[in-house]
């Protein structure tokens, strides 16, 4: 059952249960951005305020797994109040320890702890790596909050 | 007798000593594709090893057989059907989907005109739904539903009302994720009356009730062979002879054809001409033995067995679990299959399966390709546990055992 353990951490089912920074902001001015995964069904809409370079306020609606709210859970607490540019290197960290699986096969390092400690909780997911089918499941919520930056930046 | 029997079929299925985790497979997704039992797996090895040859084409001592072969599980699929017509009634697909689609496009493209009706039920598979609407894309055909019951069951209440215009009536002999058990055979006779035709999706219920055409009175069956102990790759249309007749070819090249010049083609007359490029023989020949083997074990036996499995795991769910798991569909097993969705309160689908998937269970989450169904009871997806005749009350019990520790962990 470790395998399970690593999957389901604490810190997980926390986040699934009491979801941070969830609810809607006005849009406009927040930026409204949805993210749907066709295959299960899980969604997720950000809201996502941002006040010339800073992310003054996300919130998150959204249905799915518990893999899938806690990530977008821990991400809004990562990136509230963080400039654009924090946000952007928070998501291509994240996303890097995500793709832990395809690079391992390529024989390439896992992340170092320097770098988990970097992530914070969110290295709560890295176990998330050992599942592949569950992959998708903790990086929707990234790739919606990317597209919401983009959109907010045009 | 049942577990009697039970022991000795599980016995024939190679992939259920399979062990996972540590633990021996417990499968319980047959809903989504059936195992397959030694007798399909040697026969479909045996045609590899001695007899593959392109079909109905040259005329060497392997090529008759391997026609023989292709053309005697034709003939299987025509007696399991107990097709009036025989093997001429019999078209190899790809899957249900493709026969659907060969159903919409060569029948309904002919047949059907602006503001006739398709009438569906709410609980049909996406196989049975996207085919017409893209016919109603090209046709202006109206695609109407028959609504489901809080009960689960098809709502015959304004049907009278739900056939004005109906052309066809297509729907599914069991719901993939109800495990309903719809009355074909009374609503075949009730859309007769009004000069209606009736296709039956037998993709869930052919390997688990009785699927006689004469008996049911149907137009049309469309099922695969993958859900009822065969291969992957290979899928049955069933059509009275005198409907195939009319019916225009769908995918055209080598093998449908009567003959060819640079002017144009004529169709072949009969299956053939639905059965473009070199067939799937080997999946044919898997498929007839898989008929062979359900015909062994026999469908009245298998519907028995299966009913008392379901009965069983209904009634535990409710007497462990009350209050925790809801199941999706009918409570007790008055026409009602093997096929059990269950919402378990806290803990979504996809972690439930995740959670059994580490005592070696088997189910499927998701919305099982029939998302109107799941939008009519307000849900995204279900853990959907479904028996085969190789399942057993063993299976049950971890299955239950896999259950509690999911619903322990969430909390």
């Amino acid at each position: 059952m470790s395998n399970l353990e690593d999957l389901y951490k604490e810190i997980i089912l926390d986040h699934y249960r009491t979801p941070r920074n969830r609810g809607e902001l006005p849009s406009p001015p927040a930026v409204k951005t949805e993210g749907f995964n066709p295959l299960c069904g899980d969604n997720i809409t950000v809201f996502l305020d941002v006040d010339g370079d800073v992310i003054r306020d996300i919130k998150l609606t959204g249905s799915g797994c518990s893999i899938s709210q806690s990530s977008s859970s821990l991400m809004s607490a990562a990136v509230k109040g963080k400039s654009v540019e924090q946000a952007r290197e928070t998501i291509a960290k994240f996303k890097d320890m995500m793709m832990g699986h395809e690079a391992s096969l390529e024989s390439k390092t896992e992340p170092s702890p320097s770098e988990l400690r970097s992530l914070g909780e969110l290295a709560a997911l890295q176990g998330v790596v050992k599942f592949p089918v569950r992959i998708k499941c903790a990086v929707l919520a990234w790739n919606t909050l990317a597209q919401a930056l983009d959109e907010a930046a045009s | 007798m049942s577990n009697f029997q039970a022991k000795l079929v599980r016995g024939d299925f190679p992939l259920l000593n399979r062990q996972v985790h540590g633990r021996t497979i417990t499968y319980l997704d047959t809903g989504a594709t059936s195992l397959q039992p030694v007798s399909v797996i040697d026969a479909m090895s045996q045609y590899y090893r001695l007899r593959h040859a392109n079909v109905h084409r040259s005329v060497f001592q392997t090529a008759g057989e391997a026609t023989a072969a292709y053309e005697g599980a034709r003939a299987a699929v025509a007696r399991f059907l107990n097709a009036p017509g025989g093997s001429e009634e019999i078209v190899f697909t790809k899957n249900t989907t493709e026969s659907f689609n060969l159903l919409a496009k060569s029948w309904g493209a002919k047949n059907l005109q602006a503001g006739d009706v398709v009438l569906l039920t709410e609980m049909e598979h996406h196989a049975n739904i996207v085919p017409w609407f893209q016919l109603r894309e090209e046709r202006g055909i109206e695609v109407r539903f028959i609504p489901v019951t809080d009960d689960f069951r098809l709502d015959l209440s304004s049907l009278e009302e739900l056939f004005q215009g109906v052309k066809l009536l297509s729907l599914t002999g069991m719901s993939n994720v109800l495990g309903t058990i719809n009355p074909v055979k009374e609503l075949t006779a009730f859309a007769h009356e009004r000069g209606a035709l009736v296709a039956l999706d037998g993709a869930q219920s052919v390997a688990h009730t009785p699927t006689d055409v004469q008996d049911l009175d149907v137009d049309f069956v469309c099922f695969s062979g993958h859900k009822m102990l065969g291969p992957t790759g290979i899928g049955v249309f069933w059509t009275r002879r005198e409907i195939l007749a009319d019916m225009p070819p769908f995918l055209g090249g080598g093998g449908m054809i009567h003959d060819v010049s640079v002017d144009g083609f004529i169709p072949a007359k009969g299956v053939t001409r639905f059965e473009a490029g070199t067939p799937p023989i080997a999946e044919a020949v898997g498929l007839g033995a898989a008929v062979s083997y359900l015909e062994g074990l026999g469908m009245e036996n298998i519907v028995r067995h299966e009913h008392e499995l379901t009965g069983d795991a209904l009634t535990r769910l409710e007497l462990e679990f009350a209050g925790r798991v809801r199941v999706i569909g009918p409570r007790d097993t008055t026409d009602r299959g093997g096929v059990i969705s269950i919402d378990v309160e806290g803990v979504h689908p996809h972690d439930v399966a995740q959670m059994l998937d580490q005592y070696g269970v088997c189910v499927r989450p998701g919305h099982h390709c029939a998302k109107p169904l799941m939008k009519r009871f307000g849900l995204a997806a279900t853990a959907r546990i479904s028996y085969g005749p190789y399942s057993s009350v063993d299976d049950t019990d971890v299955l239950l055992e896999a259950l509690a520790s999911a619903v322990k962990m969430f909390g």
